[in-house]
């Protein structure tokens, strides 16, 4: 078994009984910090699917919102449980995607076009939230409405907020593996050449439409399950707070800072965020507001001239050329 | 007025021209011939500056131009006719004309410019208001050849002018040039078609693979047998 | 309905539309030269626009003085995001592009929103409203769509018959060629960034008219902006101008149909319903 292997085994054995160590009186905070890591993270790594081989979307809080309302608002005016709901959610953020992605690849919409259509959904939707405000609550939100004695695995409503730290690790681990599935498998180097020169990729026969679509489904659909989770877990569904212009920089910012190009990208831009959210909040509490979302807008642009391959990526970049440097030439 | 000594230079890995050097007198016209991806091309884009070469030294006039950006090297007097003409479709004739004049140089006669290009080329008048991308491809070239004469250029670098042109408007092509040349107008011009350009330029060079392999007066080159055989399809 | 209801919106739409139309084409020229998208551009408009209220409010000045205020700031914003964020990232993946300017809309709302709150800001203006035939046209609409009409003209004789406006839209049409005429390519996009900055910073002075600001108004008119463009064919000057309009009317009309939410929801389905039908925008040439 390899270093890397173990750690990461080690690491997960910890991850598995993390919630069971003594940690007194902040354990609520530090579960609450974890959760909030892992779904956002699953969230990112679910965008980098799409943005890692060039299409930039900047309106993934659309696919967000529309998993987090579809599972709250079906479950508080028709009680459906929410293993359901989720289903329809992601049915509904697939759709979304479907019927934007069919003109968009067909037509060659790439680039800034695809980026700014992207932005034009994620803000459509949270208008849709907001007009529809009978059902949706508007700029206020709504409440999950509490499943009271019924709280349990059927209706994804947990007390304890270990079981929703369990249910984000896993999440996130299902997130990673899908990840890992796409990037071994036969769509990426296709991915990668469409990204590059779409014009070549379909002369040497890639079905570039088919493929965009792919991904773009999968990244819809992951978004949406993500949201659905947040929503159940936080029991509260806001449209700033998932879908429109905000939501969808931030999730892109995060991956950017931690790497669009690598596996652990997401989680480490992620982490990094939140902590820097988390710190200027206790420093600070509510008189800087604003402040943590002014040094990310900065941070986020210094890293696109200055460090591209985000943080990870660029540590790993540098460890990987001086491991190479090290090696014997080939005679 | 314009030398080259041992110019190097390429795309990326790959080279396209080995230790290359050339002069042009004022006044003259001179022809670089040669097949097809022998580095024609580059030549001319090295000496505007479209591309830095990697060694070697580009004097114009005294004055060192390697590594210039191409507006720099432009108000220096140097006109670049590109490949494809690369005219500004959606701009009309007039503006097209315009645009070859920004140098301030250049700007401060702009009318007594475009006089002289209109005189040169009646047919430019005549289709003033017409939009550069629905011309044909011998008025383009005409349209080329007078937007670099707005820059009042000491000298005009041409990139195979014939090319995309019907075998009757190539001989009006270089009857263009020849009156252009017959201005005064110092010419360095890349040419394929070796056997038109031969007969209107004073000197020539042949590059073959991004290398001078010869260098002679235009009849003599003419002369030689195997540039005969091998180009003029005698 | 009253009929007159559904003019007097048809009519407040146009008056609209005159003002979108600057933040479209300020957009589209940017785009068009530079091949890159200020995702941002909207909020350089708020900035300004509270440029225009501390300098009217807080410090007294008269509107149109403080309204120049707004167009020289503009300008100076255009040129310091063109040389900070833009001038860096010319040569990279479009995806660093979008990010670099997304980055600085997520900086200055924030921004704004730390140093200004999320109040909003009213230039108090009183100002006459005319009855024509039953329907009320305030000058707080008029005036904002004259000036926009008048410098949607001024534009176009920049563009067509200035040395740099002709050297803009050459610059569009053949960047290295371009540069074989002498012209310095970062000159040309030094002024194409100022001017579109400018015409930002008389947006704003038009749109205070009308509207309060506050932080997230890059979020009120950006999403709409980037549509029109997007929509009148990213790029295309003369299909930004009509698709303004046409937007503007969906929107004023469904306000007062339906509800002013409504309005813009229907605008933006609509606007999907055309990437369907035309994603090159609505001049694009059938391929």
């Amino acid at each position: 078994m390899t270093r890397g292997r173990l750690l990461a085994l080690a690491v997960l054995a910890f991850l598995l009984v993390a919630p069971f160590l003594p940690m007194g009186g902040t354990q609520q905070y530090v579960l609450h910090v974890a959760i909030q890591i892992f779904i956002w993270s699953f969230i990112g790594q679910a965008w980098s699917l799409m943005g890692r081989f060039g299409l930039v979307s900047l309106g993934h809080g659309a696919f967000l919102g529309v998993g987090a309302y579809t599972t709250t608002l079906l479950w508080n005016f028709y009680s459906l449980t929410p293993w359901i709901g989720a289903l329809l959610a992601v049915a509904a953020s697939v759709g979304i995607a479907v019927v934007l992605g069919i003109p968009c690849f067909r037509f060659r919409v790439v680039g800034h076009y695809f980026a700014l259509v992207t932005l034009a959904v994620g803000e459509v939707i949270r208008l849709l939230i907001v007009a529809e405000r009978d059902w949706t609550g508007g700029s206020l939100g709504a409440s999950l409405k509490t499943a009271g004695t019924a709280s349990g695995l059927w209706t994804l409503q947990f007390a304890d907020k270990r079981v929703f730290y369990y249910a984000s690790l896993v999440l996130f681990l299902a997130g990673l593996s899908v990840w890992d599935l796409v990037d071994r498998s036969m769509a990426r180097p296709a991915l990668e050449a469409i990204g590059e020169d779409e014009t070549a990729a379909a002369s040497v026969g890639i079905r570039v439409t088919r493929f965009k679509l792919g991904i773009t489904v999968i990244s819809a659909g992951l978004t949406a399950l993500g949201g659905v989770l947040y929503a159940q877990y936080m029991s509260y569904v806001n449209p700033d707070t998932l879908s429109g212009i905000g939501v969808s920089l931030k999730i892109v910012f995060a991956v950017v800072l931690g790497g669009m190009y690598s596996l652990m990208g997401p989680l480490v831009g992620t982490a990094l965020t939140t902590a820097l959210a988390e710190a200027l909040r206790i420093a600070f509490g509510l008189r800087f507001l604003g402040m943590a979302d002014t040094i990310y807008g900065l941070l986020l642009i210094v890293f696109i001239i200055f460090l591209p391959a985000g943080i990870y990526g660029s540590i790993r970049e540098a460890i990987r050329r001086r491991a190479a440097g090290s090696k014997p030439r080939p005679a | 007025m314009l030398e080259l000594s041992q110019v190097t230079a390429g795309y990326g890995h790959f080279t396209a021209l080995w230790d290359v050097s050339l002069r042009v007198a004022e006044g003259e016209a001179v022809a670089v011939v040669g097949p097809n991806g022998a580095g024609k091309t580059t030549l001319l884009r090295v000496i505007s500056g479209l591309i830095a070469p990697r060694s070697g030294r580009i004097a114009f006039e005294g004055a060192e131009l390697a590594g210039h950006p191409p507006h720099d090297i432009v108000a220096h007097g140097i006109a670049h006719v590109p490949e494809g003409r690369r005219l500004f479709p959606g701009l009309t004739v007039a503006d097209n004309l315009k645009m070859g004049a920004f140098v301030s140089a250049a700007r401060a006669r702009y009318r007594e410019s475009l006089e002289r290009v209109y005189t040169l080329f009646p047919v430019l008048a005549e289709r003033q208001g017409q939009r550069a991308g629905s011309m044909s491809g011998g008025e383009q070239q005409m349209l080329a050849l007078g937007r670099a004469l707005m820059s009042r250029p000491k000298i005009i670098l041409l990139d195979e002018p014939s090319l995309g042109l019907a075998p009757v408007m190539v001989l009006r092509v270089f009857d263009l040039i020849r009156r252009v040349r017959e201005e005064g107008y110092t010419i360095l011009v890349v040419e394929q078609n070796v056997r038109q350009v031969l007969k209107l330029v004073d000197r020539a060079y042949l590059l073959e693979v991004g290398r001078i392999k010869m260098e002679g007066r235009a009849a003599e080159l003419a002369e030689q047998d195997f540039v005969r055989k091998a180009y003029m399809g005698v | 309905m009253d009929p007159i209801f559904l003019v007097e919106a048809a009519i407040n739409g146009i008056l609209l539309g005159g003002v979108l139309a600057l933040l479209a084409l300020g957009l589209n020229l940017i785009f068009g030269v530079l091949d890159i998208v200020w995702i941002a551009y909207v909020d350089l408009v708020m900035l300004c626009m509270y440029a225009i209220y501390f300098f009217n409010v807080s410090f007294g000045w008269p509107i149109w003085a403080a309204g120049l205020v707004s167009l020289v700031l503009g300008a100076l914003l255009g040129v310091a995001v063109h040389l900070l964020i833009i001038s860096p990232i010319l040569t990279s993946a479009p995806i660093n592009q979008l990010l670099a300017t997304g980055g600085l809309l997520f900086f200055l709302q924030s921004a704004a929103t730390f140093l200004w709150t999320t109040d909003h800001r009213t230039v108090r203006l009183s100002l006459p409203s005319y009855e024509i035939a039953g329907i009320f046209l305030p000058a707080t609409r008029i005036i904002p769509f004259a000036i926009s009409i008048l410098a949607v003209i001024a534009l176009y004789f920049f563009l067509t018959r200035t040395y740099i406006g002709t050297a803009i839209r050459a610059v569009s049409q053949d960047r290295e060629a371009m540069s074989l005429m002498g012209a310095s390519p970062q000159r040309v996009y030094l002024v194409t960034s100022a001017v579109g900055g400018l015409m930002a910073g008389l947006a704003g002075a038009l749109l205070i008219f009308q509207y309060s600001v506050h932080p997230f108004f890059g979020g009120q008119f950006g999403p709409l902006t980037f549509m029109i463009c997007v929509l009148g064919g990213l790029g295309n000057m003369v299909g930004a101008f009509i698709a303004s309009f046409i937007m503007s009317e969906i929107i004023a009309i469904g306000g007062v149909v339906i509800s002013t939410e409504m309005g813009y929801v229907i605008a933006f389905v609509i606007f999907i319903v055309m990437m369907f039908v035309r994603p090159g925008g609505i001049l694009a040439k059938r391929e």
